[in-house]
């Protein structure tokens, strides 16, 4: 039996990706990186800013999120976010942008610290992909 | 009867009406195939997403402690409602029909005694309504400036939304909008989104044991603004493509009656045309026999 599942990736104005022979994703979720594999029991759980790794046959991806929500379900995985770039194409100015309004939205004092906490994670992240 | 000249400066006149109508006929068809797209393509993550609240919301136990925007206030007292509308007119009873079922709406909110306030959301529904309930108000939303119905607009709308239910200004949330059948046929909808409408929907009952990671109250409540939003979303495509398409039908119409007229008015001149020469003829032959 092989070890491959499904995986859809959809944003608001369409779908992203849908790939049928995946081994292995590790999502960022909201506790901690997480890697699901085939016949992982269903879940539902959201996700922080971070990099979403995709082990296929057909070669490995990484794609950078902001947020999102994700369900494993009867082999297939959904991962639904508002905001998703594939970081083969992403380009050297646009992660500089992001990385200036991520860091903007950390240092503002009005935000609360959930909201914090999540702008750190992307300046961390963004620093990582740099 | 009006003279050659003037029917000749009305044919020309109707002629470039005609033609620009035409124009806009096929700006439209253009525009419409694109938003029709992207209303397609926007249409599994709404529908991802309410797939999950509902498995969540099944999970959820206690009603009491679940969230508020899943739940309600508590109260029905206040109604927010939302009008979706387009920004720009010509596009034959599109707006209309918005504001005749949002309307329709306020008329039985008022016989009930409850208390209406009103954000608009795309300027010609604002024009219309400030008119009538000009002091209910409370927001004007207009995307102006951006080409297509996009994700960040829609969130700038839901994070306006939730921040007045979090100070409880209201208790009930419902969007106004027009759903895309075909190019002829939209249907202005009434969408209750706060508190969400978990039970009309049909669902399969399956015993899906889902594990959560945090707990299902956190997830909800981080997914519930959400999917505010994206709903908000899915309305604002499907607008967008009823536009179009609510303008295309009414160019079309335009065009064909401005052709008609043409014909009418064709007939009109040729007639008057063949009139003035009979009369001049006769003119001419009684001179002569006269002589």
């Amino acid at each position: 039996m092989s070890d491959e599942f499904k995986i859809d990736i959809v944003n608001p104005e369409k779908s992203f990706l849908s790939k049928e022979d995946v081994n292995e994703v590790v999502v960022p979720a909201f506790e901690g990186e997480m890697g699901i594999l085939k016949d992982h029991i269903s879940i539902i759980s959201f996700l922080k800013p971070g990099i979403i790794t995709i082990q296929a046959k057909s070669g490995e991806e990484k794609y950078y999120v902001e947020d999102g929500i994700i369900e494993f379900k009867n082999d297939t995985l959904s991962i639904l976010t508002s905001y998703i770039l594939n970081l083969k194409d992403i380009e050297k100015n646009k992660l500089l942008e992001l990385l200036k309004n991520a860091e903007e939205e950390s240092n503002n004092p009005e935000i609360s610290d959930q909201l914090k906490y999540l702008a750190d994670q992307k300046v961390e992240t963004l620093k990582s992909i740099n | 009867m009006a003279s050659l000249d003037d029917l000749k400066k009305r044919i020309t006149s109707v002629k470039s009406t005609q033609k620009i109508t035409k124009a806009m006929k096929m700006v439209a068809a253009a525009k419409l195939k694109r938003a029709q797209d992207s209303a397609e393509k926007g249409r599994p993550y709404s529908e991802k997403m309410n797939n999950i609240i509902l498995n969540l919301s099944s999970g959820i136990s206690d009603k009491e402690t679940a969230p508020k925007l899943l739940s309600g206030s508590g109260k029905e007292q206040v109604h927010l409602c939302v009008v979706l509308t387009s920004d720009r007119g010509l596009c034959g009873g599109f707006n209309a029909n918005i504001i005749k079922k949002a309307k329709s709406y306020f008329a039985k909110l008022n016989k009930e005694g409850k208390e209406l306030k009103i954000i608009t959301v795309g300027s010609k529904g604002n024009d219309q309504l400030k008119r009538v309930y000009g002091n209910k108000i409370i927001e004007n939303i207009s995307f102006k400036n951006s080409k297509n119905a996009n994700y960040f607009d829609a969130e700038k709308v839901g994070k306006i939304i939730i921040e007045k239910f979090q100070k409880e200004e209201f208790d009930i949330c419902i969007i106004f909008y027009n759903q895309f059948k075909n190019v002829i046929t939209q249907i202005p909808q009434a969408q209750q989104i706060i508190p969400l409408n978990t039970k009309s929907d049909e669902r399969n009952n399956s015993e899906d044991n889902y594990e959560f990671e945090p707990d299902e109250d956190e997830i909800l409540s981080n997914l519930l603004p959400k999917n505010i939003s994206t709903q908000i979303f899915k309305a604002m495509l499907e607008n967008s493509a009823s536009e179009q398409g609510a303008r295309m039908s009414a160019m079309d119409n335009a065009t064909r009656n401005a052709g008609e007229m043409v014909d009418k008015l064709t007939i009109e001149y040729n007639r008057s045309r063949q009139a003035a020469i009979t009369k001049e003829l006769i003119e001419i032959i009684s001179g002569a026999e006269s002589l």
